[in-house]
């Protein structure tokens, strides 16, 4: 038994080893989220090996968390990679911001304020052009 | 820590234990070697959800045969369930978003399921 645990120890090691090699290597935010779910799961089985090796029912519930968490944080990490527009970079101006504000129709918070100031410099002339 | 009686029986679950945690973690180096060797995202995609799944569901079983004990077995077929039901989503999840973000090379695709319709 000492045997297999060190050699599924070892396997397991040079796993977690190869998934950092992938985090740093990349190329793109989705390979990154890959292979840190991969070292997530390496995670879990490396608590396995040990609770293998002890015969020990205490850390069972750090598994659960952790595949939990593995799920977690590869959905969240992709689904912001996927929001990000392929044309980064450009920043949107005072103007185009209260037109999007405008477009969308949200009177409420900061943004409020935002287009009530920018509607006052505009139309000074009209009154109540921000309220709507 | 559980208490299990020395015999047959579990001399016998010990070895299958054995044969299972080498299976297991070598599925799991599987997976991390075709993490750094694959080419593309969608081949890497291929290794997190499969052998890494096998691997994991294997080390678990060892695990489970290890304790022998109710509780911990019941907790350790729910983290297989949770794998074996999230890990297809979690993979959509990244394949969609690397079809919209142009990562996926068109000549990988069979067919065009994720394009918009013309």
């Amino acid at each position: 038994m000492l045997a297999a645990v060190i050699t599924a120890a070892v396997l397991v090691a040079v796993t977690a080893l190869l998934a950092l090699v992938r985090v740093e290597r990349g190329p793109s935010m989705l390979d990154r989220a890959v292979a840190l779910d991969t070292l997530t799961v390496t995670l879990v089985g490396a608590i396995a090996i040990e609770a293998i090796w002890s015969r020990r029912t205490e850390t069972i519930p750090i598994l659960v968390a952790l595949s939990v968490v593995g799920f977690v944080g590869s959905v969240t990490m992709s689904r912001f990679a996927g929001k990000e527009p392929s044309e980064d970079g450009h920043v949107s101006t005072r103007e185009e911001i209260a037109a999007q504000a405008r477009a969308a129709d949200v009177p409420r918070g900061e943004q409020r304020n935002g287009v009530r100031a920018i509607d006052a410099e505009d139309d000074s002339g009209r009154q109540g052009g921000a309220r709507r | 820590m559980t208490h299990v009686e020395p015999g047959l029986w579990t001399t016998i679950a010990d070895v299958l234990a054995a044969v299972c945690l080498l299976g297991g973690a070598f599925l799991t180096l599987g997976a991390g070697v075709g993490l750094v060797r694959f080419p593309s995202l969608l081949a890497r995609m291929h290794t997190v959800t499969k052998p890494q799944v096998l691997g994991l569901v294997l080390l678990l079983t060892a695990l489970a045969l290890r304790v022998r004990d109710g509780s911990a077995v019941a907790m350790l077929v729910l983290v297989v369930a949770f794998q074996l039901v999230t890990s297809p989503v979690a993979a959509h999840m990244v394949g969609r978003s690397g079809f919209r973000t142009g990562k996926i090379d068109p000549d990988d695709e069979r067919a065009h399921e994720l394009t918009e319709d013309d």
